[in-house]
């Protein structure tokens, strides 16, 4: 990310509007989601459109590709007024959409769901499935887009399927792309690969719309910002012009503290939870770490790197193939997250819809699932007032914006459907919890409320891990970070020297090289090359704690070369 | 959080959704069609609202109903059980054995009948939860299972239980002297009532649902959801028990061919009712206003002279006919 901004090139068509919305109105029950929005999107631009959680960005978009249609208002694309009909007539029209829920079938493969409804025909049947992946192949090129045609789309990481969804919107003629928070699930890295695809899309003739929490990116890449809070515009500012403190204060109504690091680790508490040498069939090699008592332990790494499969290992999602794991001094078996949960192990998954919800069933049911029997039940009967006071508190403190706690979650804005899985696990009283992304697609002023909600369960006492791909959020909030490539660790930084770099590069650090990459450098091997031996290393685990922190080391040893 | 919290609901808001409404609809629309339906019988044939065959819709709404209730709960988790109708006559023959052929006070034989069907759905969510396999496939092998041991144990001949009358008043007889409903009326009705706080009131009825919602979700929220799927069938196997119990004693013998197809009618009663097929979503009284509108069906078409044949073919009918409504409405809801 250097020097120039395709989208910011200066010879670009600046006063060719090519999509307006005007005075949109639109009302569910109970809820009034668009309140006389507008918005103007030139040729060749990349227009940010951001808000809180519930002001009604989803709800837009889902008018402009059809799927609603608005109370009021009208959309003009190139001067002329559209209705779109449906998603097919929209896509018509020029308009392809990017949704914040995936829109993918799961037992199809990554090439049918690209060119679904488009497959190529009139082949003989046998061939067609060769053809259809050739084609799929060629797309994901031109796209630059790793991922295998024939890979079964729901086996695909959140990370992936978001990539299989970008090719896809990509791969419609679009005049106007929009994309409603597609980085959520992305690290740096793959943040930067779909920036380079907007800039080699955006054109004088074409323009994107971009949703995003992730304020980090708007000024990477914008050319302006349009700000919509309860359903009404608020106004647009050129990036260039501003800064996120104005945009953000624009957002919420005032300004909010980016708080500063956390206090240093607690060397002196108690471990809790200890993990050794854990290993899966897929991917896990020889996973190790510790987590202290009220400590936040930071995971950081690449798409890919085993995060969350170290979490499903743990609380017994997923079958282990090696390791122990001691839970305050005693080794614990556990074969299902049922288990876990009896243990005072919580885990919550980077993907809500398929993991987290039950998207048909109220606010307050689906608050209450995980502490149900310990918390609202009396013999065997369910405290109903309990759980709706309970439900209640946590929306408010949360800020979950709903009609009541009755609600179908299903019919709340993502932001607000996350924080019901927040609130789930806040409800239940766990002594270790471990959360997979927890701020996926949360506005920035609610997830400092979260950051503060998980920094006082800290300091009651709770464990925490948080894995996370925005490496801002784990450097901020993480006591400690363990960085895992490839399936292992590679590395564990304190606060105090855990910088963005660092971690990068020990994400980016492939395991089994590791030693042979300092021996390049023409230095000493660091001590106990993280996991780049695969046979069991006694001395290593026996005394983790006096032991230096061998992924530092080997860090530190590459960043002074 | 001030911004935020602004717009979120006031804790004593209490506002019906969208949801609550669309189930009150549902409930409604299906007492509605009971209602002209039964209307409908009237018209073509007075007999039909008297009190007399009034009494004979109910009887013939217990066996149903009772199957109807247990399999309640394993459809919304998102289940099937094909295993109920001839689970229930070999409940039928086993009730006829303890208490015919060995001779056990008809309670305790009564009591082990109902427990030999919490056997049978043991096995079925045995074989379900901790096995793997899909419900579809184990509760048929436990339909056809079932539907060999009642001939076996049996020896495929009826077993009648003249010699016991107390087991007969189960069914006919009537508890309370002024009103003349049958036994088995207030057994179902008593049934519907355990069912109904089950399903609403207690943890149970609300891990059933959230296994048919989103059994992953579930999974990882600390439930044993393979445990609670096996207390969900065990307690479908109850109530097919009490079914065999109520058949038997309302036919004074226990008949082993008998139960095949009973398992259709009872899952087309909750599907009727409003119960989802793929899980997550349904209601006791749905049920029952299901069973009933089945067994009105039942009756009124055999009053008005119409043969088996077409009778069936009406039946299948409604079915579409109701699935397609509440899919229809729905839709028009989404
Ligand atoms: N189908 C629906 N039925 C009822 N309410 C809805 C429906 N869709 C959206 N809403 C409500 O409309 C409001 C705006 O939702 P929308 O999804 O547009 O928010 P958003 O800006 O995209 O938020 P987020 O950043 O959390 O994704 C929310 O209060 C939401 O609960
Ligand atoms: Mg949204």
């Amino acid at each position: 990310m250097t020097v120039v901004h395709g989208t910011r090139s200066p010879e670009r068509a600046i006063d060719r509007l090519l999509l307006e919305v005007e005075g949109v109105v639109k009302g569910f029950p109970g809820v009034q989601a668009l309140d006389g929005m507008h918005l103007t999107l030139r040729g060749g631009e990349v227009l940010a459109l951001v808000g809180e959680n519930g002001a009604g960005k989803s709800t837009l978009m889902k008018l402009l590709s059809g799927i609603y249609a608005p109370d009021s208002g009208t959309f003009r694309l190139d001067g002329r007024e559209i209705r779109p009909a449906g998603p097919k007539h929209a896509e018509d029209l020029g308009i392809s959409i990017i949704h914040q829920e995936f829109n993918l079938m799961p037992d199809l493969t990554v090439a049918q769901n690209l060119l679904i409804g488009r497959e190529p025909r009139s082949v003989g049947f046998f061939t067609r499935d060769r053809l259809l992946n050739e084609r799929a192949g060629a797309l994901l090129d031109r796209l630059g887009l790793p991922l295998d045609p024939r890979a079964r789309v729901g086996a695909l990481t959140v990370a992936k399927q978001q990539m299989v969804e970008i090719g896809k919107a990509l791969s419609h003629d679009a005049k106007v792309l929009i994309m409603d928070e597609p980085t959520a699930a992305l690290n740096d890295a793959e943040v930067e690969v779909l920036h380079g695809l907007i800039r080699h899309f955006v054109t004088p003739e074409t323009g994107v719309i971009y949703i995003s929490h992730r304020m980090d990116e708007l000024k990477e890449i914008s050319d302006r910002i349009t700000v919509i809070r309860d359903g009404r515009y608020i106004g647009t500012v050129d990036t260039p012009d501003t800064n996120l403190r104005e945009v953000i204060s624009m957002m919420v109504g005032r300004a909010i503290r980016t708080d500063a690091r956390p206090e240093n680790v607690r060397e002196d508490r108690p471990p809790v939870l200890r993990v050794d040498g854990l290993a899966t069939k897929a991917l896990l090699k020889d996973v190790t770490f510790e987590l202290r008592e009220g400590e936040i332990l930071g995971f950081a790494g690449l798409m890919g790197a085993g995060r969350t499969e170290v979490a499903r290992a743990v609380v017994g999602a997923d079958p282990i193939s090696a390791g122990t794991i001691t839970l305050r001094g005693a080794p614990v078996r556990i074969r299902h997250p049922a288990r876990a949960a009896e243990l005072g192990i919580g885990y919550l998954s980077e993907d809500r819809k398929q993991f987290g919800l039950m998207l048909g069933q109220s606010v307050a049911t689906n608050i209450a699932l995980s502490s149900l029997a310990q918390r609202f039940a009396t013999r065997g009967f369910v405290r109903d007032r309990d759980i709706r006071s309970v439900a209640d508190a946590l929306i408010s403190s949360l800020g979950i914006k709903t009609p009541s706690s009755r609600a179908e979650v299903s019919n709340l804005s993502g932001g607000n459907q996350q924080k019901v899985v927040i609130a789930k696990w806040l409800a239940k009283d766990c002594d270790v919890l471990i959360f997979d992304e927890p701020t996926r697609g949360i506005d920035v002023g609610a997830k400092d409320e979260i950051y503060r909600l998980l920094n006082d369960l800290a300091a009651q006492g709770k464990s925490i891990v948080m894995i996370s791909s925005e490496l801002p959020e784990l450097l901020r909030m993480a006591h400690r970070v363990v960085v895992m490539s490839e399936g292992r660790v590679t590395g564990e930084l304190l606060a105090d020297e855990a910088t963005q770099e660092r971690v990068m590069h020990l994400a980016t650090l492939r395991p089994d090289e590791s030693a042979a990459d300092a021996a390049e450098l023409h230095l000493p091997p660091p001590d106990v090359p993280a996991a780049s031996d695969v046979g069991p290393h006694a001395d290593h685990h026996a005394a983790p704690q006096s032991e230096a922190r061998p992924g530092a080391d080997a860090d530190q040893a590459g960043q002074s070369s | 959080m001030t911004t935020t919290s602004e717009h979120t609901a006031t804790p004593t808001s209490r506002m019906p959704t969208a949801r609550t409404l669309r189930d009150r609809l549902q409930q409604l629309l299906a007492f509605a069609s009971l209602i002209v339906i039964a209307l409908f019988f009237t018209a073509a044939d007075p007999i039909f609202m008297t009190f007399g065959n009034i009494t004979n819709v109910l009887f013939s709404t217990v066996v149903i109903g009772l199957l109807a209730l247990g399999t309640t709960f394993v459809i919304i988790t998102g289940g099937i059980d094909l295993s109920i109708g001839t689970g229930m006559a070999l409940c039928a023959v086993m009730s006829g054995t303890f208490v015919v052929t060995w001779g056990l006070p008809w309670p305790v034989g009564v009591l082990l009948a109902i427990l030999f069907g919490g056997l049978i759905g043991l096995v079925n969510g045995f074989n379900v939860a901790r096995l793997g396999l899909p419900p579809f496939i184990s509760t048929l092998a436990m339909m056809l299972v079932a539907q060999g041991l009642a001939l076996v144990v049996s020896h495929s001949a009826p077993i009648y239980f003249n010699d016991s009358p107390g087991y007969l008043q189960l069914s006919t007889g009537s508890l309370i002297p002024g009103l003349q409903f049958p036994n088995a009326v207030l057994v179902l009705a008593v049934a519907t009532i355990v069912a109904g706080v089950l399903v609403r009131r207690t943890v149970l009825g609300r891990y059933t649902f959230a296994i048919g919602s989103n059994e992953e979700a579930t999974a990882l929220s600390g439930i044993d959801v393979s445990r609670w799927k096996i207390v969900i069938y065990t307690l479908a196997g109850l109530f097919t028990g009490l079914a065999g119990v109520m058949i038997s004693a309302r036919l004074g013998s226990a008949q082993p061919a008998t139960g095949a197809g009973y398992e259709l009618q009872a899952i087309a009663a909750v599907v009727i009712g409003g119960t989802s097929l793929s899980g997550g979503k349904g209601s006791i009284v749905g049920t029952i206003i299901g069973a009933l509108i089945i067994s009105v069906l039942n009756n009124g078409l055999q009053l008005m002279s119409i043969p088996q044949e077409w009778q069936n073919v009406i039946l299948g009918v409604v079915i579409l006919v109701a699935v397609y409504a509440d899919q229809a409405r729905k839709k028009a809801a989404a």
